[in-house]
């Protein structure tokens, strides 16, 4: 894991315009592709910022399931109406509220909350409406990030954070020790956890421990409502 | 007021005109309270019935529409309102699907309406006719529709006060519904445009000509009041973006302005000319009685106060669409629906659609529209089991 020597900021330069999706396998991204593994066939999904909706094309494809989705960007919501896929143009921060509690089997926010206004209350919506939420993010804690800063003093660039200081979306950075915390602060239950590498290779550390924060480019966590079984 | 208009002060007769004549004997209950009837529905139809009538389309008109969706218009010779959208190989694929638009009830264009004869008096109904409401039209089309004997409708779709009728539908016959889709509507209607339609209907009144409504008895008609409402609503289905791209300040055949009441600007000329084609094919009784249905909507005052409530259970699948520049309907009134959709744990879709052509832009060419329209009614008839054309 040394950085072989090289400039680490200039290899993270070049991942940001390069702007490689981690790691793809057929037509799912990889972490979607992990998060598709943990939904059981026929549940009620809601996607929230489903892009194009790749994950619920894919969902509806192998997994049968009854899917939903949400989207900013009103090109992508288009794209996945046309493509008949049930999306609604809205945001994690305005358009949960209304959703009943526990009206969906498993709730996704991938890639998203970062990019959220009030992420502490987006996470306590997510177990509201969904019995189980999937949430993954891009991990702030991870090595190459800290040794950017500490090498270069400019904020990092790298597969997932691929956006300049000035235009970036992602407003409400942080590590995974960071979002543990915020769990346990709002009674939220972690089930599962995965840590994704940087070639997007998942692994299982204990999402508590130094190494995982550390190691991990990106986290993956099932999350559950503290009053459920 | 120089508004040039052609005095039509004759009854207007509907018998001539193409389609399909349904008469309801038994009275209809309407949330007035009163039984009405008999009355007719005028309707027509694109496309045919599949074996399992499971392929039909209600097609919902807005308030100054009428059932030629995609027939030139029995008065005016124009081609039907939703021409772009209906036909083979159209969004609404008359050769995929069985398409059903009737005029409304207290419409003008052969549906039992105010210009039409009370068998009571044998006089016109004027303001005799009851006060109806779009729940009462959309009883009648359910009337409508038993006749045909089809159960259940693949879609219900309209725009603006044709998605009022849309909403009612899926919340007064939900399992005849399997997808919905309001188009630049409302699940009420804002004061703001009870306060437009006020202002319509005040300058209809105020014509000598209108006569407490008596106007056809009496062998006159108010065409300068009509026109005048029909002036003031049609910018409220515009934007100021497009009156500005079309018009401007552009001046009307001349070179400077007259310092006169002339339409000098190309504004006024082309709202003069809305004013005054519109006399020639609507009635203005039909017009205070329409407006006055759109008002009284209020989708949740009809669900004990509570949308949500108004779709509860519901298995239809919706989509619900605006458009950026529209201000008579706009898109905080649509995501209220979407909002109460999800709250009932509907299947919605919702689109918000880029234009400058205000409210009317579900009547114009937006190829976002239709490429959403195509997306969402192939999804819906693939779970419904419908065969692809050809």
């Amino acid at each position: 894991m040394a950085a072989s020597g090289e400039s680490a900021a200039l290899d993270f330069g070049a991942a940001g315009k390069a702007a490689a999706p981690t790691g793809t396998v057929g037509e799912l991204r990889q972490d979607l592709r992990l998060i598709a593994e943990m939904i059981e066939t026929g549940s009620r999904v809601l996607d929230i910022g489903c892009g194009d909706g790749a994950l619920l094309a894919y969902l509806a494809r192998e997994k049968n399931v009854d899917g939903r989705g949400i989207e900013l960007s009103q090109s992508g919501v288009n794209a996945c109406v046309g493509h008949g896929l049930s999306v609604i143009q809205g945001d994690a921060d305005s358009d949960l509220e209304a959703y009943p509690p526990g009206g969906f089997d498993v709730v996704v926010l991938s890639q998203t909350l970062q990019a959220t206004r009030r992420p502490r209350r987006v996470v306590e919506e997510l177990v509201r409406i969904g019995r189980r939420a999937i949430v993954s993010f891009p991990n702030f804690g991870f090595w190459q990030i800290r040794l950017g800063l500490l090498l270069t003093g400019r904020m990092p660039l790298s597969h997932c954070l691929a956006h300049p200081w000035y235009e970036t979306p992602n407003i409400h950075l942080c590590t995974i020790r960071d979002f543990v915390a915020l769990c346990d602060e709002i009674g939220v239950r972690i089930d599962r956890s995965l840590t994704l590498d940087r070639h997007g290779q998942p692994y299982s550390l204990d999402p508590r421990g130094n190494l995982a924060n550390l190691l991990a480019e990106q986290g993956i966590f099932v999350l559950c409502g503290s009053a459920s079984p | 007021m120089s508004i040039l208009i052609s005095a039509r002060s004759r009854l207007l007769s509907d018998q001539d005109w193409p389609g399909y004549r349904l008469v309801i004997r038994a009275p209809l209950r309407l949330d007035c309270g009163i039984d009405f009837g008999p009355f007719t529905i005028a309707y027509q139809t694109y496309g045919t019935l599949n074996e399992d009538r499971s392929n039909a389309i209600l097609v919902c008109h807005a308030l100054t529409g009428d059932q030629y969706a995609a027939d030139p218009h029995p008065i005016t010779g124009k081609p039907g309102w939703w021409e772009t959208m209906v036909g083979p190989g159209q969004v609404l694929d008359t050769e995929r699907y069985f398409l059903i638009c009737a005029n409304v009830l207290g419409g003008c264009m052969g549906t039992t309406g105010p210009q039409e004869i009370n068998p009571a008096s044998g006089e016109p109904w004027a303001l005799s006719f009851p006060v109806i409401t779009i729940r009462d039209m959309v009883r009648a089309q359910k009337l409508l529709l038993d006749h045909l004997e089809i159960d259940s409708l693949f879609c219900v779709i309209g725009g603006s006060m044709g998605a009022m009728q849309v909403l009612e539908w899926a919340a007064s016959y939900p399992e005849a519904v399997f997808a919905a889709v309001p188009i630049a509507g409302a699940a009420r209607h804002s004061a703001q445009n009870i306060a437009f339609h006020e202002v319509g209907r005040q300058a209809i009144m105020a014509d000598p000509e209108w006569c407490g409504g008596r106007y056809l008895s009496l062998d006159r008609k108010p065409v300068r009041g009509l026109a005048v409402a029909r002036m003031a609503a049609h910018i409220t289905y515009l934007s100021e973006a497009a009156l500005h791209r079309k018009f401007g300040r552009n001046l009307q055949d001349r070179l400077a302005v007259t310092y006169g009441f002339d339409a000098d600007f190309q504004v006024e000329s082309y709202l003069r000319h809305q004013g005054s084609t519109f006399v020639d094919r609507f009635d203005a009784n039909s017009y205070l009685y329409i407006t006055r249905a759109m008002d009284y909507f209020d989708l949740a005052a009809e669900h004990g106060g509570s949308l949500p409530a108004a779709f509860e259970g519901t298995r239809s699948r919706f989509c619900i669409i605006s458009f950026t520049s529209d201000w008579l309907f706009p898109t905080s009134e649509s995501r209220e629906v979407v909002h109460a959709l999800n709250a009932a744990a509907a299947n919605v879709s919702f689109v918000e659609i880029a234009t400058d052509n205000g409210h009317d832009a579900f009547l114009l060419q937006e190829p976002e529209l239709f490429e959403t329209l195509r997306g969402f009614l192939n999804g819906c008839a693939e779970h419904r089991g419908l065969a692809r054309s050809r």
